[in-house]
């Protein structure tokens, strides 16, 4: 990961009109204090689901936190995105548990349907297909986790109805 | 007495579906004006019976197991309306032969002790089980602070994290460094994949480990705590915060606390961003400090500079847990579970292929093969048990002919495998030593931070060897090219990342050469999981010329007509497995 993310695209521009006052909250709330920058972060990341480039910019000018520590630390942990990502995010795990007990034939049999790569978004914004470490639900492997909702002893096929499922109850 | 009924909220059991259990009892119980007692818990360990259900009343405890919506229903109609239990869902009960009696009846709870016995968000009910007692006492008989190390240092307890150094002996050295502020940090980051101990105790008693922390800080002389939790744990964090704002209210967090004057002490908590690394406790600071969670080298220990450069005391989860328990109950009563160097009891997650996954602990001392067969029921579908994995990414696979080693640190590293926070993952003839190798090497790898060279490089290098094992393009010389890069790198990291990264390739290697060398050799993967070295043929017995492979085929490498038999074209075959996996009728043979 940290490795991988040293090659991470430059984040993405705002793009849809993302209102950056809402930051100020966050600023005040943080600013000066030691330790800040991760929660400052975490906060910009709650607001608009990934770190723009402007959030980068404002949070940095308003804070006095060198871009360059914030961008250092922003891939440095898993948790940041700096791309925006779509409505539902996908979490296939791949615990130990999993592993053993074919997680991969999950991952695949969603990449093939949704047509998108591990770590993708789907064109329409709809889906997010994402590996996770181990969502700690050893007891239910394989699982993935859907919003906060958590599927339990699937299989590929099983997980490509409850996508479809999903994706067939947003468009009613 | 009156009834009481029990759902099990925990992070398994919610994922199970017992909120709509729950939901579902609570709407019957409204609707139908029923009288009884509704209530929450958290995880039992019995996960692999989830959604459960408790009904207690004046003859004793009937535990139900599986209780999904539906069954609760009858579950509630024929035991609280008809008085009439239903054995037949009965998983556990203190009255008669239940078939969970012995999963509950062998093990020693301690660390466990509350855990699906109260509600998790109710400080009352933890004080009405010893709750705060501990802390109390050390108040109320005025203990000092040498003391209460003492006692901890005789009860032999060492820290549950994994690296097994005494708690009592890192206490003295915090102790011993005189600072205006100290701190005390517990370390929730439970990075190891197929571990999920600590996520249980915080949920379901996240007040034993802010008691724990207390005493710490007492001994230690703390003036702040910190909770560094990972943020894949949203409930643990919220019944924490709840937990936190109940002592907080009752006087038990802020200034002199406890009736002691000049303790004063604050808790909260941080949530982790997303790095394994972050449970190194130097890199763990780096990451409260809001930089890269990059280790530093050390000495100087944290109880010398730690958190902003001040003498700081690192325990888990399951440590603090242990301590309430420790100073009411004594050392010696602590130090009789055990063996000679591993004293108390150690909390295991079971998953992988057991029949019973779920959280047990047992004391020290027990065997590996009876924590799985007596406790964990054996291996799933009848499947021979191969290997078990200890200790994750950090850990080794120890095989079934050693599965007699017993259950402590030194007989536990002994086999190369670590004890670790107490994941176990158990691993039957289906499964492949060397594609585990790399699963927890390709984990290792994206997780090393990159500060030193081997660790970040070598771990690299070694998952490219392993990748083309798998791939039947192993050579001659790739085993002794992955054991001297892994002494490499055990022997030049700076952190416990990569001084264990190599572990599970040099367990496996160890005790499963043969396998390896099938993959090299032979271009075969015994259990069959290296897609690339099987061959995937059509059973002519059993296919019913469905057309379903042929049709999801993506290189159109099987042909046949509808109801005649299928044929694979080998030389088109890619083998991605797909005819395998949506084949009805299990006519696709691997070989």
């Amino acid at each position: 990961m940290r490795i991988a993310r040293f090659n991470t695209k430059p984040p993405a521009a705002s793009g849809d009109e993302q209102d950056l006052s809402l930051l100020d909250v966050i600023i005040a709330k943080h600013k000066g204090k030691k330790g800040n920058l991760i929660p400052l972060l975490q906060g910009a990341q709650e607001l608009y689901g990934f770190i723009s480039k402007a959030a980068f910019d404002k949070l940095s000018r308003e804070t006095g936190i060198p871009l360059s520590d914030m961008f250092g630390v922003a891939t440095f942990y898993a948790q940041f995105r700096l791309s925006p990502v779509g409505k539902n995010i996908i979490k296939v795990c791949h615990g130990t548990a999993c592993h053993v007990q074919n997680a991969v034939e999950i991952t695949e049999s969603l990449e093939e349907m949704l047509k998108v790569k591990d770590g993708e978004t789907t064109e329409d914004r709809f889906f997010t297909l994402e590996s996770v470490a181990c969502l700690g639900c050893c007891s239910l492997a394989p699982v993935m986790m859907i919003g906060d909702q958590t599927y339990g002893k699937l299989t590929g096929n099983e997980a490509v109805k409850i996508v479809k499922n999903i994706r067939l109850a947003e468009n009613n | 007495m009156a009834i009481t009924v029990t759902v099990g909220l925990g992070s398994c059991g919610i994922a199970a579906g017992a909120n709509k259990t729950y939901a579902k009892i609570k709407a019957l119980k409204e609707t139908d004006k029923l009288d009884f007692k509704l209530k929450k818990t958290s995880c039992v360990g019995m996960c692999y019976r989830e959604p459960l259900v408790e009904i207690t009343d004046e003859t004793g405890t009937y535990l139900y197991g599986e209780v999904d919506a539906d069954r609760a229903v009858e579950v509630i109609e024929k035991h609280i309306n008809q008085q009439d239990p239903i054995r037949d869902y009965i998983v556990y009960s203190d009255l008669f032969d239940a078939p969970e009696n012995d999963f509950i009846g062998a093990q020693v709870k301690i660390v466990l002790r509350n855990c699906g016995y109260m509600d998790p968000e109710s400080i009352e009910e933890y004080e009405s089980r010893d709750g705060y007692k501990a802390i109390k006492k050390i108040a109320e008989e005025k203990t000092g602070r040498d003391v209460v190390i003492d006692t901890i240092l005789k009860s032999g307890l060492r820290g549950r994290g994994g690296g097994g150094f005494p708690t009592g002996l890192k206490w003295k050295f915090a102790n011993a460094n005189k600072s205006a502020d100290k701190y005390v940090i517990c370390n929730a980051d439970e990075g190891d994949p197929g571990a999920f101990m600590d996520r249980s105790v915080l949920e379901g008693d996240p007040h034993s480990v802010l008691e724990g922390m207390i005493i710490a800080a007492y001994a230690i002389e703390a003036t702040g705590g910190v909770i560094y939790c990972r943020a894949e744990y949203p409930l643990a964090i919220k019944r924490l915060n709840i937990a936190i704002k109940q002592a907080h209210d009752r006087g038990y967090l802020g200034k002199n606390i406890f009736g002691i004057d000049g303790f004063d002490l604050d808790i909260y908590i941080k949530e982790g961003a997303g790095a394994f690394v972050c449970g190194e406790e130097t890199a763990l600071i780096a990451s409260i400090e809001g930089e890269r969670g990059m280790p530093r080298k050390r000495p100087p220990f944290p109880a010398v500079s730690g958190l902003w450069k001040k003498p700081t005391n690192i325990n888990n989860v399951e440590t603090f847990a242990n301590i309430p328990w420790i100073i009411i109950h004594g050392a010696e009563a602590y130090a009789k579970y055990g063996t000679e160097k591993s004293k108390g009891t150690k909390v295991f997650a079971l998953a992988g292929k057991v029949r019973h996954s779920g959280l047990v602990e047992v004391p020290m001392g027990m065997t590996i093969r009876d924590v799985i067969f007596k406790l964990g029921g054996g291996i799933k579908n009848n499947k021979r048990f191969k290997a078990v994995q200890m200790g994750g990414p950090s850990g080794g696979c120890i095989p079934e002919f050693l599965s007699d080693t017993i259950v402590d640190y030194d007989s536990v590293n002994a086999t190369g495998a670590i004890m670790g926070s107490g994941g176990m993952v158990v691993m039957d003839e289906t499964t492949c030593m060397v594609d585990v190798a790399k699963f927890f090497l390709d984990f290792t790898c994206k997780e090393s931070c990159g500060k030193c060279t081997f660790c970040r490089m070598g771990t690299k290098r070694m998952l490219e060897i392993l990748d083309r094992i798998t791939n039947g393009h192993g050579r001659e010389g790739d085993l002794e090219k992955l054991e001297e890069l892994a002494y490499q790198i055990k022997d030049n990291s700076l952190c416990g990342l990569g001084q264990t990264a190599p572990n599970p390739v040099l367990t496996t290697i160890r005790y499963f050469r043969d396998e390896y060398e099938a993959h090299i050799s032979h271009k075969k993967c015994p259990a069959k999981v290296c897609r690339p070295l099987l061959t995937y043929k059509v059973d002519e017995e059993k296919c019913t010329g469905c057309m379903v492979c042929l049709k999801n085929c993506p290189v159109k490498a099987i042909t046949g007509e509808r109801k005649q038999k299928h044929l694979i074209n080998q030389d088109l075959c890619t083998k991605c497995g797909v005819c395998f996996s949506k084949c009805k009728f299990e006519s696709i043979l691997l070989s």
